[in-house]
């Protein structure tokens, strides 16, 4: 069921004009650098948790992910709960006090600048933000192509034109308005996503006449499932693959342990614990985060699955065979499209594009301030430069145009991989380190620096040569040795994350022990407990900044 | 056995661990929205005391 055309551009205009004023008032309470990048460091928690679920949950986790559950069925419920107990409660409650501290003890504004900080290393500085500011855009792209593939379907809008304009609308408020913007219209999107899964929840199982009867349907079409898919091990939706088979290793390695736990060492999220006040504020946003991955994660899994008996009541097929090339990227929009009222299509149309929206705003500004700040600023002018929002700015400007060019030749079914390869790539090179620096006094320099090297290209060699899913595309392993992976069996299913991890964290284990520790003066300097009496002396200057606006 | 019309224990397992892990953030922060408060006083004075007594 296609939307009408009036009825669609009525919500998208109030949608824009409520964006773009939400924007505006978290411009006018950015007033330095510390505001453009960190948001002054006074956020409320529930900003905080929303802001941060909005990010965490894009296009790539509804649409992408959806129709991966689509195919593959509901064990990518694992996921879900690898979300809420990772993503949410370990990253809000073990991860992110320290961070919070340790970023405000070292006066870093950036995720780059934390952990080159901590180890006293421009190197490692720039180095992770020219790993950011080059692979970030892999993952940005696909949460545009996510949305284009959607404006595509509902509104039946070109693709291509559908790309651009959504670029320039989210370009629009990072660029001006800073990380605070970036939160602020990140909670509003939070509030109209919330709405529009609920409504996709509730609906989705009443068509389909209940939760238990819904459930039942899609475990009885067990014998449907594509011969292609039986030989690689899918035992159904509503059943875990068989132990070992490729399916079974898509979805523990890459997406549970990749997504799951990848999702602790994102920069774009860690930086939002350095936005709020005090360790309360983060145990209080755990509140709201963990239910709000519930409602977006779970949801769209369940509803990704369970799409299956809708279409095969409805047309005889199921949803992988409904879309062109079956192409998973395409099946959650269809589902759409064809089952909700039109007024729902509308307003989820809204709450998707809120979710690449958010999610794409805070990778266009955690790469932007990579290559602007970290890499250029830092690293190249060694801090000499003063116009750091200015760079930063241009950092973003050029980073975003980096991922449409990718939205535009990647290819089809790409949505879930993409964002599986960047978050694998962002926990071998940081997890390992992000952990010794908050936790591990006894990590040192050496140690820090071999975690992140040795992590990151290990990473990208095991994909490159070996992992079959990026190594055979790439073609790169192919052309220098004339076959498509180096090794085979199942090593070719096993992702890099299973590899490059442990290899990163031995580096960092065994070149710490090797090598001489941080002073006590600098170790206590960084860890040093904080308490709202002495912070308020401390950020002082930035809080008189926010309240003399008086927003 | 049939839990939410799901066969294997290992998807239903699943299900009934979000839901748990969602409801048990919702009761984790909220009781830190005012026993938080608390905690952070108390720990805000001894600190001061230790800075005193160094």
């Amino acid at each position: 069921m296609a939307v009408s055309t009036s009825t669609l551009i009525l919500f998208v205009i109030i949608y824009l004009t409520a964006t773009f004023y939400v924007a505006y008032l978290g411009y006018k309470k950015n007033s330095q650098t510390e505001g453009y990048m960190l948001a002054g460091r006074g956020v409320h928690p529930a900003i905080m948790a929303l802001s941060y679920g909005a990010a965490f949950i894009s296009t790539s986790a509804i649409i992408g992910f959806g129709g991966v559950a689509a195919s593959l069925g509901m064990g990518l419920l694992w996921l879900v709960f690898m979300n809420i107990f990772f993503g949410i409660f370990i990253a809000f409650v073990i991860f992110g006090p320290p961070t919070r501290r340790m970023g405000l003890n070292l006066g870093a504004i950036t995720y780059p600048e934390f952990i080159g900080k901590r180890f006293q290393s421009k190197f490692i500085q720039g180095f992770s933000g020219l790993l950011i500011g080059i692979f970030m855009p892999l993952y940005a792209a696909s949460v545009i192509i996510g949305a284009g593939r959607f404006l595509e379907t509902t509104l039946g809008v070109n693709y291509n034109i559908a790309l651009i304009i959504f670029t320039i609308i989210i370009a629009s408020y990072v660029l001006k308005g800073g990380l605070l913007s970036v939160m602020y219209v990140d909670a509003m999107q939070a509030v109209l996503m919330l709405l529009g899964m609920g409504f996709l929840l509730v609906f989705t199982y009443s068509k389909l006449g209940g939760v238990v009867e819904a459930h039942q349907a899609l475990t009885s079409m067990a014998s449907l499932v594509p011969q292609a898919l039986v030989d690689q091990g899918h035992r159904g939706w509503t059943s875990m693959p068989a132990l070992g088979s490729p399916i079974w290793w898509t979805m523990f390695s890459t997406i549970i342990m990749g997504v799951g736990i990848g999702v602790l060492a994102q920069p774009q999220l860690a930086v939002r614990f350095m936005t709020v006040k005090d360790d309360r504020s983060l145990k209080r946003a755990v509140a709201i985060g963990g239910p709000f991955i519930l409602m977006m994660a779970g949801v769209a899994y369940l509803v990704g699955a369970l799409s299956n008996v809708y279409f095969f009541k409805t047309t005889g097929m199921i949803a992988l065979q409904v879309v062109k090339d079956g192409n998973t990227d395409l099946i959650m929009p269809t589902f759409l499209n064809h089952s909700m009222p039109e007024m729902f299509v509308a307003l989820f149309m809204l709450s998707l594009l809120s979710a690449a929206m958010s999610t794409a705003a805070a990778q266009f500004h955690t790469m932007g301030t990579a290559i602007g700040y970290d890499v250029y600023q830092q690293s190249i002018m060694k801090g000499k430069s003063t116009a750091t929002v200015h760079v930063t700015r241009l950092g973003i400007a050029f980073t975003i145009l980096v991922a449409v060019v990718l939205a535009y030749i990647l290819p089809i079914s790409i949505i879930a991989r993409a964002t599986a390869m960047f978050m694998g790539l962002c926990t071998a090179a940081f997890l390992p380190l992000f952990i010794g620096a908050l936790f591990w006094k006894r990590t040192t320099k050496a140690g820090a620096t071999a975690s992140l090297v040795i992590g990151s290209l290990s990473s990208l060699f095991w994909l490159t040569f070996v992992h079959a899913k990026e190594a055979v595309p790439l073609g790169i392993c192919q052309a220098i040795f004339g076959k498509a992976t180096l090794l085979s069996g199942t090593w070719t299913v096993v992702d890099p994350i299973l590899i490059a991890t442990p290899l990163s964290l031995l580096a960092l284990v065994v070149i710490s022990l090797m090598t001489p520790q941080f002073s006590p003066e600098f170790l206590k300097k960084a860890f040093r407990l904080r308490f709202e009496d002495e912070e308020e002396v401390s950020e002082s200057a930035s809080h008189k900044a926010v309240e003399s606006t008086g927003v | 056995m049939l839990v939410l019309g799901i066969e294997d224990p290992q998807i239903w397992l699943a299900y009934v661990f979000c839901v748990l892990s969602a409801l048990g953030c919702m009761i984790y922060g909220v009781l830190n929205w005012k026993g938080g408060e608390e905690e952070q006083a108390v720990k805000s004075g001894a600190q001061r005391t230790t800075v005193q007594d160094q």
